[in-house]
């Protein structure tokens, strides 16, 4: 089969670059634990039953050290429990994040906190707030009549 | 609709026992250009997208 | 070329596919002047409702009837006559896809189907919304029995001679279909139509997102890859060159067949329940895919140098000058091939694991396939209708319904760059998708938005403007003076070389594309079974 010098040499260079961005996220991921949202959890959740369920029987902010946090946050139709949370600068917070219903978006616009509340599972990113601001908590996946009024605030005290 | 076949797709029929070197390859200077513009256009942006994702970390 | 039943099985197909994109259409443009804050829904329709609409009409009725009649009609020009069960199999898979659509779009309309294109689980549809899909999908089967029995009996008039191009790249695109289309109706047949029922109780979430999403991915390949056909195999017939290489091109479309499927975790690089080892495998994989795509990038550009030095074109660039501008059954698909550029690029960035979480759900995908489904597939499909419909009519396409063609290409793609534009932008600064108009109680964050919407909205006016030219452009062409429109066929460049047999069958693909499947799904979907009790349905409109 017939391939042009160019062709060859182009393909070699495409497939080189394609590998090169492969290697940088995957030392991202692996070497420095920089994972996409996600909390591989053994024991699923009945939806039903997750007000009932701990850590969910109390959605709360728990100081857990210096300046960090563990968040359990339940996303329901259409708002999130708890809601208006707040933090001094410099806080690292562990979410933890489930749904009562159906799947919602939990994403922090200006940051990489976005991720899936799924029911059932629970889902789990960490984020360091390093700059003071009241940040808006959305849902950016379609959930029902209310999804665009589906928000909340996260307050960094500084 | 029409009812023509194609005799021309079928390279094996004109081409038997002939082996196309890289001599008498086309000129493709400009595809070769016009391609590395366009991978230099996706590692650009991809970088771009990576630095903002390191910036919000 | 003469109306018979072969061409009215394609006209056919072809005019259901550009109500459906009309009627989408006006959903679309109405879905921008909203989120833009330029217009309240009248008549108590519902945002969600029309989004619903848009994405079920444009991203499977426009596309699947489309591609299934351009196909079919390409497999009359390269193998001759269809078959008359051949023509039997289209007819009953039209009816069943048309049956489906208007089951569908009936149910979306009473608002028992306020669920999006996606459908997630478990928000739940009324049972006929997926029985109206199953219709659809089973009915597109149809075209695959069809389209394989053509090319089988014409391997057997034809021993030992290499399929027609047209027609491998339409085989292959099918078998994609009917593999990626396994997925949608195993979650439509054994969990939504029980579950809506009421049969079962609750519903697998992860499971039925999944097997979406495995689905979902090869679903947008089978939308480019007709894109392709037309790119590799009519494009050359059309500026007067030849196709650069065969054997190149059937390789491209081999490797979308294994790499298009086993990479939907993609699209769920955010979601809990799935260990990160196989998001990033899927990664892979998904890389992988983009390899045939850079293939094709050179085989166009070499195909345009090559014509344009034959013609005397010296430099560098000097065949840009040499490229038929002034006829939009070359202009618009290679308008579609640049924006291409930006398209996939952002689709490498999209699929780049962690980096997902810069984009995901936010109006940068929404700006992403606007680009790859809604201009690049779109406007190459637009530049074959522009000879298609003269051809499978028995008439021409005159100077001005060309000139028509030319001025729609402008105004889309000055309508996309604005709409898609902003969409990446806003999206960059956290703007959520499928999300009607709001300010989150006057947020400083969603306030910054506004004019980036507002933006958006002006360019999906533009888009529909490019729509009534369109549906303009049908009707004259429908009226246009008799005569013969040819359906052209490139015919291979000398210095291509033979193409090895193994790029004239299936079998072996097949068998790897399984394995790949296996491989990259099966711990995955054992994790997600060992679940919890599962969700009961939720009707949240």
């Amino acid at each position: 089969m017939h391939i042009h010098r160019l062709e060859k040499i182009w393909l070699g260079i495409g497939i080189a670059m394609l590998f090169v961005f492969l290697i940088a996220i995957g030392i991202g991921a692996f070497a420095k634990g920089d994972h996409p949202p996600g909390h591989h959890e053994a024991i699923k959740l009945d939806p039903e039953k997750v007000y009932e369920t701990p850590p969910f029987d109390e959605p709360r902010l728990e100081q857990i050290g210096e300046n960090e946090y563990n968040a359990y946050i339940v996303a329901f139709i259409y708002g999130y429990n708890p809601g208006n949370i707040e933090i001094p600068v410099g806080a690292t917070v562990h979410f933890y994040v489930t749904s009562a219903d159906v799947v919602h978006g939990f994403a922090i616009p200006g940051t990489n906190v976005n991720l899936m509340a799924v029911p059932g599972e629970v889902n789990q990113l960490s984020h360091t707030f390093t700059e003071p601001a009241e940040y808006l908590l959305l849902c950016n996946e379609y959930c029902g009549i209310g999804h665009e009024f589906m928000a909340t605030t996260i307050t960094v005290k500084g | 609709m029409g009812t023509q076949h194609d005799r021309d797709l079928n390279p094996n029929q004109e081409h038997k026992g002939k082996k196309p070197h890289s001599h008498g390859e086309e000129k493709l200077n400009g595809t070769f250009v016009s391609v590395m513009l366009l991978g230099g256009f996706i590692l650009v942006t991809w970088l771009a997208i990576l630095f903002l994702y390191i910036d919000r970390a | 070329m003469q109306k018979n039943t072969d061409s009215k099985l394609a006209l056919a197909h072809i005019l259901v596919a550009y109500t459906a994109l009309t009627l989408g259409g006006i959903a679309g443009m109405l879905q921008g002047m909203v989120r833009g804050g330029m217009l309240e829904l009248p008549l108590g329709i519902g945002y969600y409702q029309l989004l619903t609409a848009h994405g079920v009409l444009m991203a499977l009725v426009f596309t699947t009837f489309f591609i299934i009649g351009f196909l079919y009609s390409g497999m009359v020009r390269t193998t001759g006559p269809l078959l008359p069960t051949v023509n039997r199999i289209a007819w009953v898979g039209f009816l069943m896809m048309a049956v489906g659509t208007l089951l569908g779009v009936i149910m979306i309309l009473l608002n028992e189907a306020t669920v999006l294109y996606t459908f997630y689980a478990p928000m739940q549809a009324s049972p006929w919304f997926y029985i109206a899909l199953l219709l659809i999908v089973v009915g597109s089967w149809c075209s695959i029995v069809a389209i394989a029995s053509q090319l089988r009996y014409w391997k057997k008039r034809n021993p030992g001679k290499l399929s027609p191009l047209f027609a491998f790249m339409a085989m292959s695109t099918m078998i994609l279909w009917f593999v990626a289309t396994l997925g949608a109706a195993v979650i439509v047949l054994f969990q939504f139509i029980p579950w809506s029922f009421g049969w079962v109780d609750t519903i697998n979430v992860m499971i039925s997102r999944t097997l979406f999403w495995y689905f979902g991915h090869p679903l947008v390949y089978f939308w480019l890859l007709p894109a392709y056909i037309c790119w590799y195999v009519i494009i050359p017939k059309i500026i007067g060159g030849k196709i650069f290489s065969d054997s190149m091109a059937r390789l491209s479309f081999v490797l979308f067949i294994l790499f298009s499927v086993p990479v939907g975790l993609h699209h769920q690089l955010m979601e809990p329940g799935i260990s990160p080892v196989w998001k990033y495998v899927q990664v892979v994989l998904t890389f992988l895919v983009v390899i045939p795509s850079l293939m094709t990038a050179f085989a166009m550009f070499a195909t345009f140098e090559t014509y344009g030095r034959s013609k005397g074109a010296k430099g560098l660039f000097g065949w840009l000058r040499k490229l038929p501008y002034g006829d939009v059954r070359f202009l618009a698909p290679f308008i579609g091939m640049l924006i291409f550029i930006p398209a996939g690029a952002g689709g490498i960035i999209n699929a780049s694991n962690q980096l997902n979480a810069v984009v995901h759900n936010t109006l940068w995908v929404t700006g992403h396939f606007h680009l790859t489904a809604a201009s690049t597939v779109a406007l190459t499909f637009f530049g074959v209708t522009y000879w298609l419909i003269p051809h499978l009519t028995g008439r021409t396409l005159t100077k001005g319904v060309n000139r028509m063609g030319v001025a729609l290409t402008i105004v889309w793609s000055l309508g996309m760059a604005l709409m898609s534009g902003a969409m990446h932008i806003v999206g960059l600064f956290g703007a959520p998708r499928r999300t009607a108009y709001t300010t989150y109680n006057d947020h400083p964050t969603a306030l910054s938005w506004l004019s980036y919407e507002a933006v958006m909205a002006i360019g999906g006016v533009i888009l529909f403007i490019g729509i009534i030219i369109l549906v303009i452009s049908i009707i004259m062409m429908l009226r246009a003076p008799k005569g013969v429109e040819e359906f052209p066929i490139g015919e291979v460049n000398e210095s291509a070389g033979t193409t090895p047999k193994i790029l004239d069958r299936w079998g072996i693909w097949i068998a790897i594309l399984v394995v790949l499947i296996l491989v990259a799904y099966t711990v995955p979907i054992m994790d997600m079974l060992n679940a919890g009790p599962g969700s009961k349905p939720w009707v949240t409109w």
